[in-house]
């Protein structure tokens, strides 16, 4: 007996170390691949840092093909002499703690000069640390909490922390506000019942709306936060149908908003739900169900769809043959690519057609003087590393698909 | 408007589920003393089962009056299979061996079946959407049900009269509860216990499975990681009602759910508590109720019937 635990031991362990000299190998092989490339041309590598699976992933994995085809078109069309491009995507889940794993994993590699992602405005947090000490620019198509530009204490101080971080994405300071004002003004709702799942993004949306609406004359009828573990709201719906509230706020994503809206309309309540960026999903629609027609929701920037530099990025998407939808941060997360690759490209013009020895250093200064027209408008940072474009738009839910009804600029 | 009733109505289906999946903890717990944590996959996959019913093997459009009995079938089919596979070929090689391998051995099992469901079934990376019964919502007072609520109100009782009937009076359960009691005497009287081990699994999962399609009805869709938390909360609920005993898994559960309900819905009126009083508080105040009921009961609600292992 133990003479064959001892064999399969010695197998287990042989079979461990064949596979350890196998992932040498291959590491080897790609050192020269690369050694004999600097010749002919140097890949950069660009990271995507996005939840590709899990609830999430619907957006996770727009991210991840837009900024494939970014690096695609770069490369194409030769936009950086010299340099390929090639991107390298790791899985969040969602999860704070994995993203920051996966940071660690981006900085490690040397090929990698910047990152485009995350998604999660709590995983943003947990990343930015890694890449201020890695000294490598991280940009955000889809986080909108003001505190990871703006400081912790963004509403009366601002003050950036971290110098390497960016975002394409307008933040819910400007996002919360201008929902209320579209609800109170256009929607003519003055009760509404504001609800958010405690996350980072979504209770600082909640937060800032119910700042804006207040301020506008609405009253807030009732609050609550979910559990988002959970998929039976039959309780918080019930609440809501008995506040007397005409509309719904909800500060979180569209797991859970789906079957919300589903839920509080199953009470037999006709009351709107109202979110943000983050149930602006195809999949909302499919949580939702029929009863989740009228809901509307918010998202930064114009309709990519409808902005006539969107339509190439449209064109190109669809002749890229990707099997999952571009959603709702498809543009950004080209435009975030893209920035990457110009902050690539003016630091490789700037030292004679070559990689300097601190690129990753270079290309976060170059960062923030890049500007250029992108598929959502115009894209450049300001002082924060916040998008100097502010535009936003609200959509509806109307005939299985989101309508935009109104887009314009949040103006205090 | 008085939203007492409607709100112990929401607790009664959150519980009716709960009781469900917690009656296949229990029955497992009560023979083998293990606890099956892959027991809320084996609920998952059930639920998968069913959809795979209605979209791949029924013509499209069929009416749910004919496809739910099917459905019910197919669930029941595939949680039974992989309720016996997993007894068979992740926990029989451990039996008799140390208690932690087996448990260890559920979660690996239970992460498996996630990853399996989530890499294998079409379009399963993010939630499914779950076919509906046409009708409704009824309301009675001032109570207002879905229809796919009506399906776990009538499912709930009448599989748990079934279950009470056949552990009572049929000869195989005579022989769960006497494998229950002592297994080594009830393996010299001529019980089979290896095959009381089988049934105790394979009747867990239908009930998992019947539980698994009215998730789906309820909630209108199904995804991979559902069988999680519910599974964990089923697993308390069993605890709360006596682990090992029947129907302290539906007492516990729908004492659990209704808990979890009225926390949502009243502990934030009273003064002094408003900020703990919102849903994302509600598991706090159900494992309070837990541990409560733990100090004063360790047996859990019903345990002290031991007769009625089973």
């Amino acid at each position: 007996m133990r003479q064959r635990s001892l064999i399969a031991i010695t197998a287990a362990l042989a079979a461990g170390a064949l596979t350890l000299t196998a992932c040498g190998s291959r590491d080897d092989d790609g050192g020269s691949d690369s050694g004999n490339g600097g010749g002919g041309g140097t890949t950069v590598v660009i990271g995507v840092d996005a939840p590709l699976t899990g609830d999430l992933s619907a957006l996770g994995l727009g991210i991840k093909n837009s900024a494939d085809l970014a690096a695609k078109t770069a490369n194409k069309d030769k936009h950086v002499e010299g340099i390929t491009f090639k991107v390298e995507a790791l899985d969040d889940q969602g999860q704070p703690s994995v993203g920051q794993q996966n940071a660690s994993q981006f900085v490690a590699n040397d090929e990698v000069l910047g990152v485009v992602g995350p998604l999660n405005s709590s995983v943003g947090e947990s990343m930015q640390q890694v890449f201020e000490s890695g000294n490598m620019a991280l940009v955000s198509p889809a986080n909108t909490g003001p505190s990871l530009t703006q400081g912790p204490d963004w509403r009366t101080e601002k003050k950036r922390p971290f110098k390497t971080y960016f975002r394409t994405a307008t933040t819910d300071a400007i996002q919360g506000p201008f929902a209320a004002q579209y609800v109170f003004n256009d929607f003519k709702k003055t009760k509404a019942f504001v609800i958010d799942d405690k996350k980072t993004y979504g209770a600082g949306l909640a937060g800032t709306f119910t700042d804006e609406f207040k301020k506008l004359g609405g009253k807030v009828v009732g609050t609550e936060h979910i559990n988002p573990d959970t998929k039976d709201f039959s309780a918080v719906a019930t609440k809501v149908k008995n506040s007397g509230a005409d509309v719904v706020y909800y500060g979180g994503e569209y797991p859970q908003a789906g079957p919300l809206s589903k839920q509080i309309k199953g009470t037999g309540a006709k009351i709107p739900l109202v979110g943000g960026d983050g149930i602006y999903s195809a999949d909302f629609i499919k949580l939702a169900g029929a009863s989740g027609t009228g809901d509307l929701a918010t998202s930064v920037g114009a309709p990519v769809e409808e902005l006539p530099s969107a339509k190439e990025f449209v064109a190109n998407y669809k002749a890229g043959g990707y099997k999952e939808p571009f959603e709702a941060y498809g543009g950004y997360s080209y435009d975030s690519a893209w920035a990457i690759i110009e902050a690539v490209k003016t630091v490789v013009e700037k030292n004679d057609g070559k990689l300097p020895d601190d690129a990753r250093g270079q290309v976060v200064e170059a960062m923030q003087n890049v500007s250029f027209d992108g598929v959502t408008g115009k894209v450049s940072f300001d002082e924060f590393g916040d998008a100097t474009n502010k535009q936003l738009t609200v959509y509806a839910v109307e005939n299985g698909d989101w309508k935009a009804v109104k887009s314009g600029t949040y103006t205090g | 408007m008085n939203e007492l009733p409607q709100q112990l109505v929401n607790g009664l289906l959150l519980g009716s589920m709960y009781g469900l999946i917690a009656i296949g903890y229990t029955m497992v717990y009560g023979i083998v003393q293990l606890i099956n944590f892959a027991h809320g996959e084996i609920f998952m996959t059930g639920a998968f089962g069913a959809l795979t019913v209605y979209i791949y093997i029924l013509p499209d459009g069929t009416s749910m009056l004919i496809a739910l009995p099917l459905m019910i079938l197919g669930a029941v089919i595939v949680s039974v299979t992989v309720a016996i596979g997993a007894e068979r070929f992740a926990y029989r090689p451990l039996r008799g061996g140390p208690r932690l391998a087996p448990l260890i051995t559920a979660i690996g099992l239970s992460l498996a079946l996630q990853q399996a469901v989530w890499a294998w079934y079409p379009d399963a990376k993010s939630a499914r959407t779950f076919p509906q019964i046409e009708g409704g919502p009824f309301h009675i007072g001032s109570i207002t049900l879905q229809t796919g609520s009506i399906f776990l109100l009538i499912a709930a009782p009448v599989s748990m009269a079934f279950l009470g009937y056949f552990v009572m009076k049929t000869r195989t359960g005579r022989g769960m509860q006497a494998t229950a009691q002592d297994p080594d005497t009830a393996k010299l009287m001529g019980v089979n216990t290896d095959r009381i081990i089988v049934i105790a699994f394979a009747l867990g999962a239908v009930f998992a499975a019947i539980g698994g399609v009215a998730y789906g009805l309820e909630y209108g869709h199904v995804d991979f990681k559902m069988g999680f938390i519910l599974g964990l909360k089923a697993f308390t609920a069993a605890v709360l009602g006596g682990i090992g005993n029947i129907y302290g898994a539906m007492i516990g559960g729908v004492v659990l759910g209704i808990a979890e309900t009225l926390a949502t819905a009243y502990i934030g009126d009273i003064p002094g508590l408003g900020q703990f009083g919102s849903q994302s508080w509600a598991d706090v105040w159900a494992f309070i109720l837990l541990i409560l009921v733990l100090l004063f009961r360790p047996q859990g609600l019903l345990g002290e019937r031991v007769a009625d292992r089973a």
